[in-house]
């Protein structure tokens, strides 16, 4: 996909995004404006005009650059709300007996809590009317029963999380945002190596994806995991009860 | 003349146009109280010297120098833990597996930009060896680097921690190829998982640092030498595209520690080359 900036003066662009009214103008200035006609060709989605859950308690998480923002936001909720029931739980101090675990779990838990409120703070004041609310976790019970438990459900957060940025910053057409999304992977892989570690020592960056099945979480050529917004949805969406739609997310 | 035309024409061969006269816009804004300011014979000189700001000073890298660069750095990654991976003095077998593992992926990395330089057409990637390297860092830690493990190990953390962001700072020049931004964003993230487990590995260690996280805490050097600080400056900010961090969400305290580990930072080309000059001949 080609990549475009905005070549207008921001104020407008946050007018055209803040405005319900004014949805052409918007796709026009965040360089959406040549999908446009495809868009339409394709058969425009009703729903891709909201991203308020409707009756059946589905979230689109819209299109273009901030669907991408919604994307990491749903993730960031999932995380975070996980990691807060850990720290949570009355046994949590008996599950995890050492000192330095349960700092790095409440560690973890902060930095969840924090990207979560930034991806609130950040696209509620590019896009207001476009942000996804808050989401409502389901976690099953196994999730949080032991210490292997909770340390697999974490791995498999971790790693798909990292998929998911790594997987996303090539549909981002702004570099700014693809910056944001840089600073805050790098994080997410030193909880995933920390959280593999926790679980077997030095398989930080060995062993299984468990994600897709055969693969390395570190490949032939050395590259970690990379999955579409299509792959890590499907992964996560049996920890969250509101049904989330990514089908207007770019793919390219 | 119609500067605002000029521009239009020139955004529709360079859609990045504003974008390189200047990110924030500043500049732009300035420009537009000079035309009101400036004789019509002045606007051209003006105009030419944004131009000149746009594509002399600030052109982003292109993609061919951004692998060579990470080539470099994944050159010296690699002929380090394959020296090191060869000695003897590591504290346990599981700390010589780690180095074995990461050395590697380091020479996966430098198999990998090898291919995709050498896929994009003119000259041949540049060929290192372990020559090229110079593990005193210029006399700065002597013989220290292969005999010493707590050295080896700092070592290692600082090219990992550099490594990191300096993917991190280059990834915004790959946007027009997103086969290469992807694959610089796979790397990028192993690089992160080697420098968790090193920082992990040096906490754990007798007489280890034993404030080191996996992550970094404002722009604490995890226990190097003052040399080192370059490599975490900057990293202790908290607050992100003009979001304050730090707050009570929840009831969860976020303070400045945390508002900072939650996010790595970038650094530019030069800053990286100006950490690693002494470690290259």
């Amino acid at each position: 996909m080609a990549k475009n900036t905005n070549s207008v003066p921001e104020q407008e662009v946050l007018q055209g995004l803040n405005n319900p009214f004014n949805r052409r103008s918007f796709l026009r200035y965040t360089g959406a404006g040549m999908a446009v006609s495809a868009l339409l060709l394709a058969g425009c989605d009703d729903d891709d005009d909201t991203t308020t859950p409707n009756t059946t308690g589905t979230v689109n998480l819209g299109s273009n650059d901030v669907g991408i923002l919604n994307y990491a936001y749903a993730l960031e909720q999932l995380e975070a709300a996980f990691y807060t029931a850990v720290v949570a739980l009355p046994n949590f101090s008996t599950l995890f007996p050492s000192a330095v675990e349960r700092q790095v779990l409440t560690d973890i838990r902060n930095h969840e809590v924090a990207h979560r409120e930034f991806f609130k703070a950040a696209i509620t004041a590019n896009a207001a009317n476009q942000i996804i609310p808050s989401l409502t976790p389901n976690l099953p019970a196994s999730a949080l029963a032991s210490r292997a438990s909770i340390l697999s459900t974490a791995k498999t957060f971790e790693d798909l999380g990292v998929a998911a940025y790594n997987g996303a910053g090539k549909l981002l057409t702004n570099a700014t945002f693809l910056g944001l999304a840089g600073k805050i992977v790098s994080v997410e892989a030193r909880h995933a190596a920390e959280i593999r570690d926790m679980i077997e020592n030095g398989t930080f960056a060995s062993g299984d994806s468990g994600i897709i099945p055969g693969r390395m979480i570190v490949d032939a050529n050395g590259l970690d995991v990379a999955l579409t917004p299509a792959q890590v949805l499907a992964a996560a969406q049996p920890f969250i009860m509101e049904k989330l739609n990514g089908s207007n997310l770019p793919t390219t | 003349m119609n500067i605002f035309n000029i521009l239009k024409e020139v955004e529709k061969v360079d859609p990045e146009i504003f974008d390189r006269l200047d990110p924030r816009r500043a500049v732009f804004k300035h420009f537009g109280g000079f035309g009101k300011k400036l004789a019509a014979a002045a606007v051209p000189i003006a105009f030419g010297s944004m131009l000149n700001k746009a594509y002399g000073q600030t052109a982003m890298p292109s993609v061919r120098d951004v692998l060579e660069f990470a080539l470099k750095l994944e050159n010296l990654e690699y002929f380090f833990y394959r020296r090191a991976a060869d000695t003897n003095i590591f504290a346990n077998a599981a700390g010589k597996t780690a180095f074995t593992v990461i050395r590697d992926h380091e020479e996966d990395h430098v198999n990998f930009l090898r291919t995709a330089i050498s896929g994009m057409g003119g000259a041949a990637p540049t060929t290192y060896t372990d020559a090229n390297f110079d593990w005193t860092a210029k006399g700065t830690l002597g013989n220290a680097t292969f005999t010493n493990y707590p050295t080896m190990l700092a070592v290692a953390q600082a090219f990992e921690d550099t490594g990191v962001r300096a993917y991190k700072g280059a990834a915004p020049a790959l946007m027009s190829n997103d086969g290469v931004l992807q694959a610089a964003l796979q790397i990028h993230s192993v690089e992160a998982r080697h420098a968790a487990h090193l920082r992990r590995m040096r906490r754990d260690m007798a007489n280890g640092v034993a404030t080191n996280k996996p992550w970094i805490t404002m722009k604490d050097r995890g226990g190097l030498p003052a040399a080192f600080q370059g490599i975490y400056d900057g990293e202790e900010v908290t607050t992100q595209a003009g979001v304050n961090i730090v707050g009570t969400f929840g009831g969860i305290a976020i303070d400045a520690n945390a508002a900072s580990e939650a996010f790595d930072e970038p650094l530019t080309v030069a800053q990286v080359n100006s950490i690693v000059a002494p470690f290259i001949k």
